[in-house]
């Protein structure tokens, strides 16, 4: 009998409705899978309860002639999504033992689609990192290693860094992911796997954990492109709890993909050819136009002059951001309190929020409030939104002469745990062609393109114009279809 | 510009968050480390641009005027909201004295 682990989501949907399995057997596979990978650490909670419960449902509605459109698929939840009645924590100490008497509106959708929930995922604490080290749960392992022998443990991505571990690692078939500056896409690339971030406001913040909020989105992650466009279709939606949702019908993404792009135009932005990158990157990048000509898209050079502002913009942004949505966290609603012997109210406060907090958390927090505070905030916060209006104007004019642009999802492959994690600004720099498309609220999804010579995967990047997710879909289904990508990590855990 | 120690301590209290000598000393390098890097925007012209508000064009709704129209976000939770409070009293929201 085939290893139901290794189907995707499409495949344990059709195989469920056609009577070629159960899904509780489906569940119990994922389940045992989840167990026997403790070494990855990429679940916080596990919920195998969960899974089976929406399993033996699935069964029923198969049997009642009820089946609904995700009924038998048991998916992992980042621990950032609210899940009413099971832990979530945002990965941090300030929320440990916090649970939510409410749903997330995305999450409540994938459950009313009829998904079940293996459990909740590791994450960068409050989704502020770029390798999983920064979980106050410690770090997820990514299942992949360098083919030098070594037996370095590398980094999984993030923030999503237990989302893109446990779908490579066969734990799930699909997780949510949330992406503010990248944290969809670069671990999504780190492990061979697919992921897209929606249009700005396609689906509902609702029940996230808030980090920077004109930039967070919530989107999926699997390992194909179908997949990705299947889990959108049930995530996204008008919410109305959500000031900034868009009022708009979902799209039938599933039905509409294809990859035939003759007549399409893909642009190629000049400023992110970065001297002295990695030659693999670049080897990946013209490899993927090469299969885009060959899907029939035109190809044309593109400039988006001011990239190399993004990232400091970015850094100014969505500190701001978090400092101001994190003053939420005061030992007095909810979460951790510290209350020192005789300590006042001001005291608690600061003593909940030192220990509550680690170190990524506050350095983001100080900065934050730094650039906001009085006779600052024009130098940095203003100037920072002026310049991404900038960036917001280059994809504009870029996209009057292409449909979408293609690029790599990062400068680099997977590294090592620790590698980065002593000099932040390096950390940061990993974001860099992942950023311009969060600051533009633009849709962009990374597709698994090809090894490098460690034998480790890296990811193209696809960014299009805002509502157009379909034709970022495509794009993505093409360069698949060609990469003909189906490595995967040799089992270790 | 760059801060110093003492810039570090009272950006730490506007943040509410303690933090010891030890600490301060090292966020210090930290912070200048990244506020040296984007000082960089400062390069870029931005006469006439206006500051980014909203990414995709929307608009503000109002919600219907209706008491409680939508269960989840509506009254009459006291039981879920304190649910989680670290120490809730007699169906309040617990804090230390605040008034001597």
């Amino acid at each position: 009998m085939t290893d139901l682990t290794n189907l995707t989501v499409a495949q344990i949907r059709d195989g469920h409705r056609a009577g070629d399995f159960s899904a509780v057997e489906v569940a119990e596979a994922f389940n045992a899978n989840v167990a026997g990978a403790k070494a990855l650490n990429a679940f916080i909670v596990e919920t195998p309860e969960h899974a089976l419960a929406a399993a033996k449902a699935a069964d029923a509605d198969r049997s009642a002639g009820t089946l609904k459109p995700l009924s038998g698929v048991p998916i992992g939840m980042k621990d950032l999504f609210a899940t009413n009645g099971v832990q979530t924590t945002a990965a941090s100490h300030m929320l440990e033992g916090f649970v939510p008497r409410y749903e997330s509106t995305v999450s409540a959708k994938l459950w009313d689609a009829g998904c079940g929930m293996l459990g909740k995922l590791n994450l960068d604490q409050f989704a502020m990192g770029s390798s999983n080290e920064t979980s106050y749960f410690g770090n997820v392992i990514s299942p992949w290693k360098r083919n030098d022998g070594g037996n370095a443990a590398l980094a999984p991505g993030g923030s999503s860094g237990g989302s893109s571990s446990a779908i490579a690692a066969r734990l799930c078939p699909a997780a949510t992911g949330t992406d503010t500056g990248g944290s969809i896409r670069q671990p999504a690339a780190f492990v061979g796997i697919s992921g897209i971030k929606p249009t700005y406001g396609r689906c509902s913040r609702w029940g996230i954990v808030a980090f920077a909020s004109s930039l967070d989105q919530a989107g999926p992650m699997a390992r194909d492109v179908m997949d990705c466009a299947i889990m959108l279709e049930n995530m996204a939606g008008f919410d109305p709890k959500d000031a900034t949702s868009l009022d708009m019908a979902v799209p039938n993404w599933e039905a509409a993909l294809s990859s035939d792009l003759k007549g399409k135009k893909v642009g190629i932005p000049k400023e992110y050819r970065l001297e002295g990158i990695d030659p693999d990157i670049d080897a990946m990048w013209d490899a993927g136009i090469a299969m885009l000509k060959d899907a029939g898209a035109e190809v044309v050079e593109i400039s988006l002059p001011h990239t190399k502002y993004a990232l400091p913009a970015y850094y100014i942004i969505a500190p701001a951001e978090a400092s101001s949505n994190l003053a939420r966290y005061d030992g007095v609603r909810y979460g951790l309190r510290d209350l020192p012997q005789g300590a006042g109210l001001q005291d608690m406060y600061a003593a909940t929020r030192a220990d509550g907090f680690g170190p990524e958390v506050k350095r983001r927090i100080m900065i934050g409030t730094y650039v906001l505070s009085a006779g600052f905030y024009d130098a940095y916060y203003t100037q920072a939104q002026k310049v991404r209006t900038l960036i917001a104007r280059d994809f504009e004019q870029a996209f009057a002469s292409c449909d979408v642009i293609l690029a790599p999802t990062a400068p680099s492959a997977a590294f090592g745990l620790g590698e980065k994690t002593a000099d932040p600004l390096s950390m940061y720099l990993n974001d860099v062609f992942a950023v311009p498309a969060s600051l533009a609220g633009l849709p962009a999804m990374s597709v698994p393109a090809a090894l490098n010579r460690e034998g480790l995967p890296l990811g193209l990047q696809i960014i299009g114009k805002a509502f157009d997710e379909q034709g970022v879909l495509n794009a993505g289904l093409a360069i698949e279809e060609r990469a003909g990508f189906n490595a995967r990590a040799e089992k270790w855990w | 510009m760059s801060i110093d120690q003492a810039t570090v301590r009272k950006i730490a209290s506007l943040a509410r968050i303690a933090i010891s000598d030890a600490e301060a000393a090292a966020m210090e390098g930290e912070l200048n480390g990244i506020l040296g890097w984007v000082e960089q925007l400062g390069e870029v012209d931005v006469t006439g641009v206006e500051p980014m508000t909203a990414v995709i064009p929307n608009h503000l709704r109002l919600r219907d005027d209706v008491v409680d129209a939508d269960p989840l976000t509506g009254g009459n939770r006291r039981d879920d909201v304190l649910a989680n409070a670290p120490a809730p009293q007699h169906g309040f929201f617990g804090v230390p004295k605040v008034i001597e």
